[in-house]
């Protein structure tokens, strides 16, 4: 593309921005309802997705997985297979990956397939002509395996267990706090392993044209997952080209490379033809990431007022080995509460099971759901309504290190969230025919970051705008929330705007991952289009604090010009540069919220439904109020699955998943899910970016399923402290029938 | 095996290995991507389509088994410019995120209406042979064979809603 | 999924001839499939009915109804009759599975669908349903979708239908076509074989037989409701199910029929816990007595022992039910 003037412009996140630059534009779509720029191809089947650009001559590729959790693979008898129909190639070796790569690796996982870690890793490909010709290929390949031994039970006495010191702190004396304490609660709370299941599963095609490797997958962080693929390959990352212009949702399951992208990759370049591999529904399951079970020891100590002296939150987590990523279960414990006397641990043992890794808000999608299940347990102990308890243990500064926080809405989230909900006046220890009724709330909290990320933006002389970066919209709302912010500093409608996501060659982003997309790649858009108004102005001859654009027209000094006539006959592109820096540091960044949830329980049976739920949250800067809420609602009904139905069953003796499907891994079904209901609470985070916009993806998980066990202790006495609450957990504290 | 499938009114000659399925057909042999592969074992609905006026999940069917059907995909319900009512009460309520099992939720969506139509309980109906009112737990329970992980329930039910309103 | 050869069949005839030979009949093929494409199953042909004309559905005779094998769920359980006369059937089978599966499904693949076992589904387990002689692994292992009642020591697999424990309380009888063109009745009750040693067979079907209908008697007195315990709203299948019917005589139960679901490798009744109902008063302790015979020989696994509790309260309060509405 020719470009007028080359204008970068890079900020480094040093100092707050008071600007609220984006309340001075007029164009008046950002933080609107706006639909989807995607939607009108998303509802009509034209998205896109990872396996549906099928070059022609494409091979299709099936996996094998290991059948063992631990020992080698000797042999494969892969002349039967190759004698089958259309067969075209049996592949393994060192590239394989023996899992994904976690988020933000950007270099190979573990590889080779000689190795066995766990039952259900990727130890070989069969490629044929036909999908169905390769998954029956795939089932009859035999493998030789020599079984080694196994851990397989995370919770077995002798285990070794690691503790990296970085994630042990200790202050005061909690003990002493325990003893001296008017109100104490000591409990130990489990979860079961989650897994992300995106309804796309995991898929690649993969295609060479001489040593270029073009690859279309399905991933959420194109700049470090072509680093991945590269490394991998043993290949030079100039000579990766990925696409990923849609992602059928990740949830943290496809922040990195999974064994799929680089099985397909080699396989198309040693048949020399497109190759695509798909992971069936049970690889997804058994051989991308799971969130690791954890057991977490809660201690709180309070004052005769309920306010915190103590906690003690010590979490053990497993993993499977050589792999770092510890699941940080208690990320938000340190800074959410007050209490001087604190013991807070993270303890790791090592297992041969499915790897473990970020599913949706890693840390405190469990953490916070464990700790504010103690919290109830503690307004119950000590007689004080639970949100006036969290109201009154809101701490000044993090109180782990006595930052100040960036910004504080926890408080102003349970006001408001108390009001929509009605808490005073809610439904407690009641009944409606056969279902005991009651409520629960719960505080929600995630830690708030942005990372590197670039983006190009075009305006072109006859007024239509281009952006482009390699983010992607995993269904959170990319290609929107750009639009919008690009329209409103430039004063474009959103007709006349393209966003163009999801290809590695373009300006790369930070990728979606860690609730850091909206913020770090919106702010690059919003940086380039302050550089693009910055060259308007000169041109127009004033500040650039005075322009006014709308709807094509510069607005300047009572000066109205078209921006056609102000760019002549050359586009202004700018590519915009933002950088986390000493705000991320000098602060203690979060985004709060509040959950209220009212559920009933089946006298009879224990069957658990969530009969409606609400969330007040605070996100600085709202970008679209629709996405938005959609990102809360998806986050509050994960929180439902926590609470009630997900649970990935491992079998003790081998590690095996044993319900890696959608018939026995429960993920609730639009009949679990009533009308939510979600607030979003005014902010502005000076701290977070030039947006004042903080991250929304995940903190509707945060906490949320705490609330809905709540109430199901307020409305039947049950206080269910193993995760889920199937109906096995409530049945023997209910009345007889 | 020579399989002709009526495809969204236009006939489709299929040459495949009788392994196919429905789906696999759809996708790998007509180039019709838009009914997604979410569990390919009917648990997740996100290959959705539309047999004969019936909803069914393609996954679980054999596209030899389908000679002479007429067969509607997402593809056929409208296009990007020229929305179903039910595809624009989508898109107007973010009855999406991902989009990946949104075209199986259109199909499924449109197939039950009719259902309702024709006066079939559900499992939520409080009556058997009572007047089917569309409320939203008669929508929740009818569109439960539709996962989705992004969990745009509440919209999709509002989308419903939206669009049987309109059409009635 | 193994290779096979495709055959439509003509008549019921060459349906049942071709099974004869060895080849799997299918027809909405929403379990079949499933299982083809794990390779739990691997036919070597298979033998396509739906183009039989089986989908009828037919008063009988003596007021009772035949449904014919191939009448999709979805279309038995919106049918007028089966609504008004079998309420407990039309319920049932509306709490099973999808719409979208309903409307695939058939009568006859409901009754032979396979436990949803999570050994039985995965290929590289001992199982000896899927693979006799290779021993069980759920046994020692999760347990939480199985059996209490009527397991044995080779398989504790339950049978996972819905439909099928409405139509075994509502005494129905299958028909079956051999390949000899003989046509024999086989009741519900007889139809399904415990696992004993044998957990591979699963019904008293012969190589070569055809399901053609399913017959239910005229519609019998009283109250009928199926009631469905899962782990999540829709679309799960039974922790457990109770589908019964209750005919009061005066202050007194006249007639008891209740079958359950979730618990057993078959849908499951207990002659001895009827009879302790009938006669009694529809009291709470009637009901307990009915429960306590029911589970004396439960025999729960490592995971599922709430099951007991959670049937016998599911019993209870059905029975509470039924019985109220049935005096009213």
């Amino acid at each position: 593309m020719n470009t007028h003037t080359k204008m970068d412009a890079h900020h480094v996140m040093d100092a707050p921005d008071h600007r609220n630059r984006l309340d001075d534009m007029a164009q008046g779509i950002l933080g609107t309802t706006m639909d989807r720029p995607d939607g009108p191809l998303k509802v009509t089947g034209t998205a896109t997705y990872a396996h549906e650009d099928h070059p022609a001559g494409m091979l299709h590729g099936v996996l094998v997985r290991a059948t063992v959790p631990r020992g080698t693979l000797d042999g494969t008898h892969d002349a039967a297979v190759l004698a089958l129909p259309g067969v075209r190639r049996v592949l393994h070796g060192d590239r394989f990956l023996r899992n994904p790569a976690q988020g933000t690796a950007n270099e190979a996982p573990v590889q080779g397939s000689r190795e066995i870690f766990y039952v259900g890793q990727p130890v070989a490909l069969v490629v044929a002509e036909t999908f169905e010709q390769a998954r029956h290929g795939a089932q009859r390949l035999v493998l030789q395996m020599t079984p080694g031994d196994a851990v397989t039970d995370p919770t077995a006495d002798d285990i070794a267990v690691e503790r990296d010191p970085d994630e042990q702190s200790s202050m005061g004396d909690l003990d002493k706090a325990m003893k001296d304490a008017a109100f104490s609660v000591d409990q130990t709370y489990t979860t079961p392993g989650h897994t992300s299941a995106a309804m796309e599963p995991h898929a690649a095609v993969a295609w060479w044209d001489g040593d270029k490797l073009t690859i279309r997958a399905s991933a959420q962080m194109l700049k470090y997952n072509k680093n991945e693929i590269a490394d991998s390959l043993g290949i030079d990352v100039r000579d990766v080209h990925m696409l990923a212009p849609y992602v059928g949702g990740g949830f943290g399951g496809k922040l990195g490379i999974s064994p799929e992208a680089v099985a397909a990759a080699l396989a198309a370049r040693d048949l020399g033809a497109p190759v695509s591999v798909a992971m069936t529904r049970r690889q997804v399951s058994e051989a991308t990431m799971r969130r690791s079970e954890t057991v977490q020891q809660i201690r709180l100590a309070a004052d005769a007022d309920g306010v915190l002296t103590g906690i003690g939150h010590v979490a053990r987590v497993s993993q499977l080995e050589d792999e770092d990523y510890a699941e940080p279960v208690t990320q938000a414990t340190p800074f959410l509460y007050r209490g001087k006397n604190r013991e807070i641990g993270l303890e790791l043992v090592r297992v041969n099971a499915t790897c473990a890794g970020s599913v949706r808000a890693p840390g405190e999608a469990v953490g916070l759901t464990a700790l504010e299940i103690a919290m109830d347990e503690l307004a119950v102990a000590a007689g004080i309504d639970p949100v006036e308890l969290r109201r009154r243990n809101i701490p000044e500064v993090d109180p782990s290190d006595d930052k100040p926080f960036s910004s504080h809405t926890l408080e102003a989230a349970l006001d408001d969230g108390a009001k929509a909900f009605g808490w005073d006046g809610r439904k407690t220890k009641t009944t409606d025919g056969d279902w005991l009724v009651g409520s629960g709330m719960s505080s929600a909290v995630r830690v708030n970051m942005i990372g590197e990320s670039h983006a190009r933006v075009t305006l072109n002389p006859d007024g239509t705008l281009l952006i482009e970066t390699d983010m992607t919209d995993v269904g959170t709302g990319t290609y929107a929330i750009l639009t919008q912010i690009a329209g409103e500093m430039l004063g474009v409608t959103p007709d006349r705007i393209t966003t163009v996501l999801g290809d590695s060659d373009l300006p790369e982003s930070a990728g979606s991952g860690g609730s850091w997309g909206a913020s770090s790649a919106g702010s690059s858009v919003f940086l380039a289009c302050e550089r693009i108004r910055q060259e308007i102005a000169k041109t127009l001859d004033c500040d650039e604090g005075d322009l006014t654009l709308k709807d094509g027209i510069a607005t300047a000094a009572n000066r109205q010009v078209p921006l056609a006539q102000v760019l002549g006959d050359a586009p202004l592109t700018s590519t915009g540069v933002i950088e986390p820096g000493k705000t991320s540091e000098a602060v203690r960044q979060a985004t709060f919220g509040a959950f209220f949830a009212e559920v009933g329980v089946h006298r009879v049976t224990g069957e658990v439904r969530v009969r409606r739920m609400h969330g007040s949250f605070a996100a600085g800067r709202i970008l679209n109020a629709k996405t938005a809420r959609s990102q809360c609602l998806g986050g509050m009904t994960f929180g439902i699955g926590m609470a009630l139905t997900e649970a990935m069953i491992f079998d003790p003796r081998d590690g095996r998943l044993v319900n890696g499907d959608f018939g026995e891994y429960h993920i609730p079904v639009n009949a679990d899910v009533p009308q939510l209901t979600v607030n979003f609470v005014h902010e502005r985070d000076p701290w977070a970016n030039p947006m004042q916009a903080k991250g929304i993806g995940e903190l509707g998980i945060c906490g949320a399923g705490a609330c809905v066990l709540n109430a199901i202790h307020d409305a039947c006495g049950v206080r269910v402290r193993d995760l889920p609450a199937t109906l096995d957990r409530i049945l023997d504290g209910l009345p007889e029938v | 095996m020579q399989t002709r499938l009526t495809i969204n009114g236009t006939p489709h000659d299929l040459d495949a290995d009788a392994r196919t399925s429905l789906l696999d057909a759809l996708r790998n042999h007509l180039d019709l991507t838009g009914t997604k592969k979410g569990c390919d074992h009917g648990q997740c609905g996100a290959c959705t389509v539309i047999v004969n006026g019936r909803r069914i999940n393609a996954c679980l069917t054999l596209a030899c088994m389908h000679d002479g059907d007429e067969i509607t995909t997402i593809e056929g319900l409208g296009q990007p410019g020229n929305l179903s009512p039910l595809q624009a009460a989508f898109v107007k309520h973010d009855g999406f995120q991902c989009g990946y099992c949104t075209p199986g939720q259109i199909c499924s969506a449109t197939a039950m209406l009719q259902e309702v139509k024709d006066g079939w309980p559900s499992h939520v109906s409080g009556n058997l042979t009572g007047a089917m009112d569309l409320t939203d737990a008669e929508i929740g329970e009818r569109m439960s064979g539709n996962l989705c992980r992004c969990a745009a329930y509440p919209n999709i039910v509002d989308a419903i809603r939206d669009a049987a309103e309109v059409k009635a | 999924m193994k290779s096979f050869d495709y055959i439509r069949a003509t008549d019921t005839g060459h349906a049942s001839a071709e099974a004869a030979e060895g080849a799997v009949i299918i027809a909405g093929g929403t379990n079949l499939l499933d299982l083809m494409k794990l390779e739990v199953m691997t036919p070597d042909a298979l033998v396509d009915i739906t183009r039989l004309d089986l989908k009828q559905i037919a008063a009988t005779d003596d007021g009772g109804l035949r449904i014919g094998t191939l009448v999709t769920n979805a279309d038995l359980a919106a049918h007028m009759t089966v609504r008004t006369d079998y309420p407990m059937l039309s319920q049932a089978l509306l709490a099973g599975a999808s719409g979208q599966l309903r409307n695939k499904a058939t009568t006859g693949g409901n009754l032979l669908q396979r436990t949803r076992c999570y050994y039985f589904y995965d290929t590289a387990t001992p199982c000896n349903k899927r693979a006799p002689g290779t021993g069980c692994a759920a046994m020692e292992g999760a347990t939480r979708l199985h059996a209490i009642l009527g397991g044995s020591d080779q398989c504790i697999a339950t049978h996972p239908s819905d439909m099928a424990v409405a139509m075994r309380a509502l005494d129905a009888v299958v028909e079956i076509e051999a390949s000899t063109g003989e046509t024999r009745h086989v009741p519900l009750s007889d139809f399904y074989l415990l696992p004993g040693d044998t957990p591979q067979i699963e019904t008293v079907l012969r190589r070569g037989d055809l399901i053609t209908a399913v017959i239910l008697p005229a519609p019998a007195q009283g109250v009928q409701s199926y009631t469905k315990v899962r782990d999540r709203a829709s679309y799960a299948f039974a922790m457990v199910s109770v589908a019964g019917r209750i005919a009061m005589d005066g202050d007194r139960i006249g007639q008891a029929s209740i079958a359950f679901g979730g618990i057993a490798p078959q849908p499951w009744r207990d002659a001895d816990a009827e009879a302790a109902l009938v006669g009694q008063p529809a009291t709470r302790e009637t009901f307990a007595r009915a429960a306590d015979i029911l589970l004396a020989d439960a025999k729960p696994a490592k995971d599922n022992a709430f099951k007991v509790p959670l049937t016998r309260r599911t019993l209870i309060a059905t029975l509470t039910d039924l019985c109220g509405k049935a005096a009213s």
